[in-house]
């Protein structure tokens, strides 16, 4: 395992964006800095930039914005009867839950709240253990990453539902409903764990102290 | 070039490229990821599932998703209708990042898709060709429409008590459309149009 052939020991790039193999340009680190891949003309990087800095850099902003995700009331409904609702992420699930919707109060509970929190603490996982180079479960910690990729866009849910909710309900005698700015804390936090998701480079899980750091 | 060896893209193995059948995976020897597929249909299957996403498009977006009706009040919502409120009440930002996930990011993938493959299937190639299925790929996790029509079902459910439902005809449309683009992600391999693009 530790002799593998990557495509950094061999002296190559390959391409982010189209995975081309590329011998980078002659000159070093300066003639890299402007280097375009020749077949789709994306930056070529060994590593992605910055890597461990910037996916640090969107998580901790996600972690602060996820309290008043949470705290604050994504939007409120006003009916002549009923007078004025403000209803959380949390409370949202529980009126589906009450309602006799359990599936659909699982879903978005795992959608919203355990879904960006599991996001979180995957991502430091591999933050933390990345920058020590160690070979650790590394094949669990790949598939680990690849989870995160693949269920993140499942968050926006709550994000439609409010938004739905607000074009249907305007009936303004009867019943409105508008949005509040815990929606607004609640969508930065799924865009940030996107952003920190996709500025973690994976192949730092399987680099050797060794390698080219990025 | 390395034609026939590639670096797996999350854990940067090279590795050599194996001719796959129909519909077939080829996973990274060390990490497991998805180092290449062969789509299970061609690109003119592509192609015709991009012009048959354009036509649904126009149609989810033409005519209400759900209706709400209490006594003689009717509201129809639109795909585009949320946004426009959620902006109007000072929400700019969210309407934005709704736009863009739940209509922009699709369409222009499949406008680009279009844009690419019609010229290859005449034989020519156009032009910023390259940089345009850059995009396409770029845009592929921004396009949430499968997660909206989760909401959709979601909103369906709340109102249930309070008021009358109907489903629309866009709502049909979409669903459609949702499938027709899983269909195109399932079927696309971008290997293939990268080789008809070719190197500059």
């Amino acid at each position: 395992m530790d002799a593998a052939l990557t495509a950094a020991r061999a002296g190559l790039v390959s391409c982010h964006s189209c995975h081309l193999l590329v011998r980078p340009p002659a000159g070093g680190a300066e003639a890299m800095e402007h280097a375009a891949c020749p077949r789709c003309g994306a930056a070529l990087h060994s590593r992605k930039p910055d890597s461990l800095g910037r996916t640090w850099a969107y998580l901790i902003t996600a972690m602060i914005f996820y309290v008043p995700a949470m705290a604050l009331p994504i939007m409120t409904t006003t009916t002549t009867f009923g007078g004025a609702r403000k209803d959380t992420v949390l409370s949202g699930v529980y009126y589906l839950l009450t309602t006799g919707m359990w599936p659909l109060a699982a879903i978005v509970f795992f959608a919203s709240v355990v879904v960006p929190v599991l996001k979180i603490v995957i991502l430091v996982l591999l933050l933390v253990t990345s920058r020590q180079g160690g070979d650790w479960r590394r094949l669990d910690r790949a598939r680990l990453y690849r989870l995160t990729e693949a269920v993140g866009r499942w968050s926006m849910v709550d994000v439609y539902v409010v938004t739905i909710l607000v074009a249907l309900v305007r009936l303004q005698a009867l019943a409105i409903v508008e949005a509040e700015q815990g929606a607004v804390f609640f969508a930065a936090v799924v865009v940030l764990t996107m952003f920190a998701a996709r500025s973690f480079d994976p192949r730092l899980i399987w680099d050797q102290r060794s390698d080219a750091t990025p | 070039m390395h034609a026939a060896t590639i670096a797996c893209h999350e854990c940067d193995l090279l590795q050599r490229t194996v001719p796959l059948p129909r519909g077939g995976v080829a996973r990274c020897a060390r990490c497991g990821a998805v180092l290449y597929r062969q789509g299970d249909t061609g690109l003119d299957q592509v192609l015709a599932l991009t012009l048959a996403g354009l036509i649904l498009f126009v149609l989810a977006n033409a005519f209400p998703l759900l209706t709400m009706r209490i006594d003689t009040n009717v509201q129809p919502a639109t795909l585009l209708s949320g946004a426009l409120r959620l902006a109007d009440q000072g929400m700019a930002g969210l309407a934005a990042l709704v736009v863009l996930t739940s209509a922009a990011a699709p369409l222009l993938k499949l406008l680009l898709l279009g844009y690419l493959l019609v010229p290859l299937r005449l034989g020519w190639r156009a032009p910023f060709a390259a940089r345009a299925f850059r995009v396409v790929l770029a845009l592929q996790p921004w396009a949430m429409m499968e997660v909206f029509l989760l909401g959709l079902l979601v909103a369906m459910v709340k109102l249930s008590s309070m008021a009358e439902i109907i489903v629309g005809t866009a709502l049909y449309a979409f669903g459609f459309l949702v499938l027709v683009l899983a269909g195109i992600t399932a079927s696309l391999d971008p290997r293939a149009v990268w080789d008809r693009l070719g190197v500059r």
